[in-house]
């Protein structure tokens, strides 16, 4: 099978992707001199990243095709449901992250493949 | 950082198999893993790249799911000002979550002597170069095994389920999760809005939110509802 075709327009987003790695990850490094970000903004830093995040897997477990599922035997949901609880069980121990995949994984294809939710 | 290898690895296989299963070719999703290199953001802008959201909102919403790294930088500052700045900047961008967490941990103190800043350049950058090899190494081999990953498996969920490791990650407070949830309920009443400009009223509404219900202390702050 051939995969989809390569466009100028998704290389370009790729590049500037990779400068707000280097941009993000260097922020503070960039000037030699000190500066401070405002107090607010500051506070502000600590919340956006988990809201970012939130915003883009929200719609992502509770709608298909722009509209909210209207059924609860969605296989997104329980998966998603048992790799977070299996994350904060195994809090701290080093391979949450993974685990959280696995679990999940594990809980949502036969759901999927096998009951077809 | 060799012991958290191969939880990386399996993350990395698991982002080459969702880019591609999200309808990326090949060659987009080998130049993504290469040049972008930050899980997050990667899974974070493919679904607004698959839906054709326009390039600001896409760097906007990769900008904001990197914001971490900013403040990771603003602590890392002082343990690498003595480098020239091109140097810093490619430090910078080699070290992720894990090098940095790990690094932190292992070094309280910024470099005081010629010695000290040795050592502890060289601890950063052999745990960035073992994660930058095993992170590209399983992505690369996640995009050519995507090939054979039928898309109704529906293995791009993967994708999403690493998204929820590092959210659950990162709410180690309650305000945080606050935020979390505010910007969910957020993201998927405002879904409606064109150019997924959903994500970007999300993340406002809960870092304005959480800000005006912080700190009952500070002076200028508005009655809440």
């Amino acid at each position: 099978m051939s995969g989809p075709g390569t466009d100028w327009w998704t290389l370009v987003v790729i590049v500037s992707l990779a400068v707000v790695t280097v941009v993000t990850r260097g922020f503070f490094f960039i000037s030699s001199r000190p500066w401070q970000l405002p107090h607010w903004a500051q506070r502000g830093l600590q919340y956006a990243p988990i809201a970012a995040l939130a915003a883009v897997i929200a719609p992502e477990l509770v709608m298909t095709q722009g509209h909210l599922i209207t059924s609860w035997q969605n296989a997104r949901l329980f998966g998603a449901a048992a790799g977070a609880a299996f994350y904060f069980w195994r809090r701290g121990a080093g391979q949450a992250v993974l685990g959280t995949i696995v679990i999940g994984i594990a809980v949502y294809l036969p759901l999927h493949l096998g009951l077809g939710w | 950082m060799s012991a958290v290898s191969p939880g990386l690895a399996a993350w990395g296989l698991m982002s080459g198999v969702a880019m591609v299963n999200s309808g990326m070719s090949a060659t987009e999703a080998v130049a993504m893993t290469l040049l972008v290199f930050a899980g997050s953001s990667q899974l974070a802008a493919v679904p607004l790249i698959a839906a054709s959201a326009p390039v600001w909102v896409i760097l906007a919403t990769s900008f904001c799911v990197n914001l971490r790294f900013v403040v990771f930088s603003a602590h890392l500052r002082s343990y690498v000002m003595h480098l020239p700045r091109p140097l810093r900047l490619l430090t910078g961008y080699v070290t992720t979550d894990m090098t940095y967490v790990l690094f932190v941990r292992r070094f309280d103190h910024p470099p005081v002597d010629v010695a000290q800043r040795r050592a502890q350049l060289a601890y950063l950058w052999g745990g960035s170069s073992l994660n930058w090899a095993s992170w590209q190494a399983s992505s690369l081999l996640g995009i050519a095994l995507a090939q054979w990953i039928p898309m109704s498996w529906g293995l791009g969920f993967a994708g999403i389920l690493a998204l929820i490791g590092v959210t659950c990650s990162l709410a180690s407070t309650r305000m945080r999760r606050l935020s979390a949830g505010v910007a969910g309920a957020a993201a998927v009443a405002a879904f409606a809005l064109p150019f997924k400009l959903n994500i970007v009223v999300a993340i406002a509404a809960a870092v304005a939110l959480c800000l005006l219900l912080e700190s009952p202390a500070t002076p200028d702050r508005r009655p809440a509802e």
